[in-house]
């Protein structure tokens, strides 16, 4: 917050400009706070590491290469892992929106009999969760543990996503669908006539979500899946940029004409992590608004 | 007129509505109730091997244990000390954030601002947190070698409890504030224009506005948020935790749902492990009932 106490008055005259330049330089200070740590990460990727790891790349690239980015597509399971993850990812988000949109229409509706004691029954697994260990123990009993569709099924719902489609949906006018009912139509054609083309940037709003959060989900992934050509990304960084897991091939010692090192791998790899978000980012970043303005948390 | 129809009859007119309930409905009874049946481990002293049936019935012996263990008060006392950093430095600052955003005349710095803010919410948890391990790491971070050149010898940020908590809080504050002034940015939108003609037209200036008229504004959203923060001040997010802390800073780190999940994974006490977890959930659940109550009680709506 703006620490100087603006001048009162009724003209706009220097306190409010003082004001406002006090504002830019406060924005260009947060948008630096924020950024700088990535864009850390993206020139010391492109450097030289005797450099990185010197503390000589605060503000630009240092003598450019790309060997760090080299050895890390060559690294055993890299390809293998973002394949995994765009696997979960786009099938997950079919069962997330499947299961989600099903469920949301047929508790908008009042003519369900039993319609609070479903929500209630949906909204209470907010309230009270089983926790980590029995989630884990019923996966197992379920015969589920190692396999993928443990991973896109076991997690196509979360229940404020639901609660935020169907308050979507509660506020399409009934006027719409009554002539559809008229002309014979069911809920099944009303729910796929009507609904889901009124519902896009709902949809659009649920479904980044829930695709940003089986892209960058990490610990049920984690914990459910043993075998390494099952893993997703997320994992197989938690072992290569949280626990330093060493490529056996780089060498201890850092020299001056070095052209990768595991520090500027890991900030390498950090970067091909991030770059799919920060490409979408600028076209998504709008529904995040759309989601808040849908009615939140209420039920 | 449909209330008075026979309750079968309404049943049978709903019925494409029930079919496209069923999936949904299969899916909370499999993977959000089915794990609450497991929750009996807890009385149990579980054996891995030989399942619920092979292992003893011990009452509440896993209770009695966990609340009388040593571990006890040092998990809570994280637990409600990590919460508390989290209400009183990532709670205001979004607010904040969302004022200077809405107040920033120039609209390029405002959006940069917005974008910069949010784009960080999309990092995935583990980079933040690879991230946050590599720059301050004691010999290649950046951070050290910063203060290198500062002169100061090398600090070992991770492994030393007495930092972790603000690492912590930075870290989430970092990754979250953006998303989280999200809500009070849409409040502040929604505020009466006319409020602020009103309060120019007596004379007030850029401070007066923020404070006699905005602030007030929000005042509904900033409440509703605080009880929604407090209902769950017994849970702290394990993810970050995990990959955060080491053997070295247990001592600071570890809150219940951690050491509810090493004393699984790692030593394999199954029944207290799960007692230490329904203790969570128990106490959590209890906070957001309370938390609803009061929410009724002083604004008139449910937050559910």
């Amino acid at each position: 917050m703006a620490g100087k106490k603006a001048k009162q008055g009724q003209v706009m005259g220097f306190g409010e400009k003082t004001f406002n330049v006090f504002m830019v330089l406060l924005g260009i200070l947060i948008t630096f706070i924020a950024l700088y740590p990535i864009y850390y990460v993206l020139i010391s990727s492109f450097s030289k590491p005797f450099f990185v790891e010197n503390g000589d790349v605060l503000l630009g690239i240092k003598e450019f290469t790309t060997a760090s980015y080299e050895a890390v597509f060559k690294r055993d399971g890299l390809w293998m892992a973002y394949g995994n993850a765009i696997f979960y990812t786009v099938f997950g988000l079919i069962a997330n929106m499947f299961f989600t949109t099903t469920m949301a229409y047929a508790l908008s509706k009042k003519s369900l009999v039993g319609r609070k004691f479903f929500t209630l029954f949906v909204i209470f697994t907010m309230w009270f969760n089983a926790g980590i260990i029995p989630t884990y123990m019923n996966f197992n009993n379920l015969g589920l543990l190692n396999t993928r569709a443990a991973i896109i099924f076991g997690f196509a719902i979360e229940t404020y996503n639901l609660i935020i489609m169907k308050s979507f949906f509660e506020q399409v006018p009934e006027a719409l669908e009554e002539a559809a009912f008229i002309d014979g139509a069911g809920h099944f054609r009303v729910f796929w006539n009507i609904y889901l083309p009124l519902s896009k940037p709902a949809l659009a709003t649920v479904g980044l979500f829930y695709g940003i959060s089986r892209w960058n989900g990490y610990f049920w992934t984690m914990q459910l899946l043993k075998d390494d050509d099952k893993i997703p990304l997320q994992v197989f960084l938690k072992k290569l940029i949280v626990e330093r897991v060493a490529n056996p091939s780089d060498a201890a010692i850092v020299t001056r004409d070095s052209l990768t090192s595991p520090t500027t791998q890991v900030y390498a790899l950090i970067i091909m992590a991030i770059l799919p978000m920060v490409v979408v980012f600028p076209f998504v970043q709008k529904y995040f608004k759309t989601g808040l303005t849908l009615g939140g948390v209420k039920g | 007129m449909k209330q008075k129809k026979p309750l079968f009859k309404r049943i049978f007119a709903a019925k494409e509505l029930y079919l496209l309930l069923i999936p949904g409905l299969i899916w909370y009874l499999l993977f959000a109730y089915r794990p609450m049946t497991e929750l009996r481990i807890a009385f149990y002293d579980y054996n891995v091997f030989q399942g619920i049936e092979g292992s003893t019935f011990v009452g509440f012996d896993n209770f009695i244990e966990f609340f009388t263990g040593r571990d006890f008060l040092r998990v809570l006392k994280n637990t409600l000390m990590i919460s508390f950093w989290q209400l009183l430095i990532c709670f205001p600052v979004p607010i904040a954030l969302a004022i200077c955003i809405t107040e920033m005349r120039n609209k390029f710095i405002s959006r940069m601002t917005q974008m910069s803010t949010l784009l960080t919410h999309f990092i995935s948890v583990v980079v933040v947190c690879g991230i946050v391990i590599n720059f301050l790491s004691p010999s290649t971070g950046v951070v050290n070698l910063v203060l290198e050149k500062l002169g100061v010898e090398p600090i070992y940020f991770m492994t030393k409890p007495e930092y972790f908590k603000g690492i912590y809080t930075l870290m989430t504050l970092w990754q979250n504030a953006g998303f989280d002034a999200l809500v009070y940015i849409a409040a502040i939108m929604g505020i009466d224009p006319q409020l602020y003609e009103a309060a120019t037209v007596d004379g007030a200036g850029k401070m007066k506005k923020i404070f006699h008229v905005t602030i007030p504004g929000i005042t509904p959203t900033i409440v509703t948020m605080l009880i929604l923060k407090l209902g769950g001040i017994i849970k702290v997010g394990y993810e970050a935790i995990l990959l955060l802390y080491q053997p070295a800073t247990y001592s600071a780190a570890d809150v219940i749902s951690t050491y509810s999940y090493r004393l699984a994974f790692e030593n394999g006490n199954y029944g207290l492990s799960v007692a230490a977890g329904l203790f969570e959930s128990v106490v959590a659940f209890i906070m957001v009932i309370l938390a609803n109550k009061f929410s009724k009680k002083i604004s008139d709506s449910a937050l559910w």
